[in-house]
């Protein structure tokens, strides 16, 4: 393969690969040590964003499987993370250790995804965003005022997960733990995409009708799809309560399920190193933001009054631009990249 | 028994209101196939518009309401030339997350020009209540309902008998019809985008002026989903009926969940549970087009 310029496959196997070349293993594993060491050169703060950042990646790959993949869009994805976080902060209250809480968060999500993925039977593209818009109300509404579990406005303090003895209180230590779940996710879903039901998502968001015409059992595939992506959006909240050691409802409003759609429509959709690159982004965008505002506080002392509201509108205002001059997202523009290099200095 | 048709006379109120934002929101559909969420900050900025002429520039309110709708037709015009033209032909998602991103830079906007605290009209009606069968209501709420029917009345003869009206029914039916007919379908989009400015303009000046205006107001549009699914997404008459019907039920129910089992804010949530039930029984609405699928 090497000395080529492209790829030459012999094997379907070959075709299949996750990694096809050589050179992207070496790159991949270069890319993974520098994720490993990084923490021990960072301060604890870049390792929180770090953090924060693989969380999102977790949320955004698994909203990418439900409406990038398989076309069902969800505008009840933060809702669902939501339940993940609550489901396995309770499950964690009860004595149960985070290695069966986490999961266990997982899988309540996974049901009430399942739940509300019921009506995609019937529903589709703006109807589908609707119901799950109803979702999202719903369970925050239930978030709120079932006080029993979920502590309703007051929230509720987790404990920091417990493994093999070790107990992961600091940023660092989390981190491990957050990488290794968000790795196993990527991985996962990029492996869902090359198997038999990933192929089905694909045929059902290209055309259900012909889907359904080679045999693809609609509302089957449909409800895994819902199942898996919700479960895996119950675990990148489980990961979030037992981060922040603390649940309120706010933080799975409307807005969490808007900001992950807008990951990986930023991305790509569909792809997922494209979920990736739109979450890097997306929870970089306010600390950049911080940055440009505290270095016009000199110049204009009023800045901070309008901050918050200018950050909602530029998160807004950026979303659009993409839409309207980039909609194929991060994904391409890195596609485009690779292959100027990689023809250079031809321009096809 | 009073206190429920107390419930009922309110939600008749804030329905007309709904129906009024829905019927801005089924004539974007219904033209152009896209679904606007960013409907309730339209309400939002046209209340705020008018707001702003009235009493920081201190123009008559007649006057002033003139001119906010003259500027909604401008930001209508805006909008679709700069936003939603470049979306046609691309995927459903893309669509509504264009207007989601419009909503919050909308919404934005007006919290930089105007703050976030509550802003109150100047009172153009009489405060004392009018009785109606033995229930006290405001005048205002009296010259919202009557307003938000005129304007219905309005519409549906405007459909129903001019010209673009008819431009507007055959481009729904059929884009490409439409066109081959010499119907210039991007100027029907301009136009119901500007239709849809104007009605939630004065939705959002009508509800100043009852309970004045904050940067909250933008949360009705997620109120007027399930009116207008319940109507039937591509229905005028629905999202009159629905407007109306969503009004009076979140208000019952909230009443009824306050007094039979002590929860409070129940209102916020009724009508999504209701609408999980529409699309589960009837997922096109009362009044909408059944979308039949056939190989």
């Amino acid at each position: 393969m090497s000395g080529k310029c492209g790829l030459f496959y012999t094997s379907y196997r070959a075709e299949a690969g996750l990694f096809p070349s050589r050179f992207q293993k070496a790159c991949m594993a270069a890319f993974m040590a520098v994720l490993l060491i990084c923490p021990w050169f960072l301060g604890s703060y870049p390792v929180s964003v770090l953090n924060l950042i693989c969380i999102a990646v977790i949320g955004a790959v698994s909203l990418n499987l439900l409406t990038g993949v398989c076309g069902q869009i969800s505008l009840g994805h933060g809702a669902f993370i939501g339940v993940g976080a609550y489901a396995s902060a309770w499950f964690a209250g009860q004595g149960l250790p985070f290695a069966i809480s986490l999961p266990l968060g997982g899988a309540v999500a996974a049901v009430i995804g399942m739940f509300f993925g019921i009506p995609s039977l019937r529903l589709k593209g703006i109807y589908l965003a609707i119901a799950t818009l109803a979702a999202q109300l719903i369970l925050e509404y239930v978030f709120l005022h079932w006080e029993g579990v979920t502590g309703g406005p007051y929230g509720l303090s987790v404990d920091s997960p417990v493994i093999f003895g070790l107990t992961l209180d600091t940023d660092r230590s989390m981190y491990y733990l957050i990488l290794f779940c968000t790795v196993l996710s990527v991985l996962a879903a990029a492996n869902v995409m090359r198997t038999r039901p990933g192929r089905a998502f694909v045929a059902i968001r290209d055309h259900h009708l012909s889907a359904e015409i080679v045999g693809v059992n609609l509302f089957a595939v449909k409800l895994q799809a819902f199942g898996l992506s919700s479960f895996m959006a119950g675990i990148a909240g489980g990961l979030w309560g037992h981060y922040t050691m603390y649940i309120t409802p706010e933080p799975f409003g409307i807005g969490l399920s808007v900001s992950y759609l807008a990951m990986i429509i930023i991305g790509g959709l569909g792809s997922v190193l494209g979920s990736v690159f739109g979450a890097v982004f997306i929870t970089l965008l306010p600390e950049g933001l911080n940055m440009v505002a505290g270095s016009l506080a000199g110049l204009f002392p009023n800045v901070s009054t309008y901050f918050l509201a200018m950050k909602e509108g530029v998160f807004g205002l950026i979303l659009v631009l993409f839409l309207v001059f980039e909609p194929e997202g991060l994904a391409r523009r890195w596609r485009l990249l690779k292959s100027y290099w990689k023809l250079y200095p031809f321009a096809y | 028994m009073e206190y429920y048709l107390q419930l009922v006379l309110n939600g008749l109120v804030v329905g007309s209101i709904y129906s009024l934002v829905a019927l801005g929101f089924v004539i974007i559909y219904k033209a152009t196939k896209v679904v606007n969420f960013a409907q309730g900050e339209l309400v939002m900025v046209g209340a705020y518009v008018c707001f702003s002429l009235t009493v920081q520039a201190g123009i008559p309110f007649l006057a002033s309401f003139m001119m906010t709708l003259a500027f909604s037709v401008v930001l209508g015009l805006a909008i679709e030339r700069l936003f939603l033209r470049p979306m046609i032909g691309e995927p459903i998602i893309s669509v509504i997350m264009v207007t989601i991103g419009l909503s919050t830079v909308l919404k934005a906007l007006v919290q930089l020009f105007w703050g976030t605290q509550i802003r109150v009209y100047p009172q153009l009606l009489p405060q004392d209540p009018v009785f109606v069968a033995g229930l006290p209501i405001a005048p205002v709420y009296i010259a919202a309902f009557v307003l938000s029917i005129l304007l219905f009345v309005v519409f549906s003869l405007f459909f129903k008998y001019s010209r673009h009206g008819l431009a507007m029914r055959a481009t729904a039916f059929d884009q490409q019809a439409a066109a081959s007919m010499g119907i210039g379908i991007k100027n029907i989009f301009a136009l119901s985008w500007c239709i849809a400015t104007v009605v939630s303009a004065i939705g959002g000046v009508i509800l100043g002026n009852i309970n004045g205006i904050n940067s909250q107001l933008g949360q009705l549009g997620l109120k007027v989903f399930p009116a207008v699914i319940l109507g039937g997404l591509d229905s005028l008459l629905g999202a009159a009926v629905g407007g109306l019907a969503i009004g009076v039920l979140e208000n019952v129910c909230d009443g009824a969940a306050m007094q039979l089992l002590d929860l409070s804010g129940f209102k916020d949530v009724a009508a999504y549970v209701f609408l999980v039930l529409i699309l589960m029984i009837k997922p096109y609405g009362l009044f909408g087009t059944k979308e039949i699928e056939r190989v």
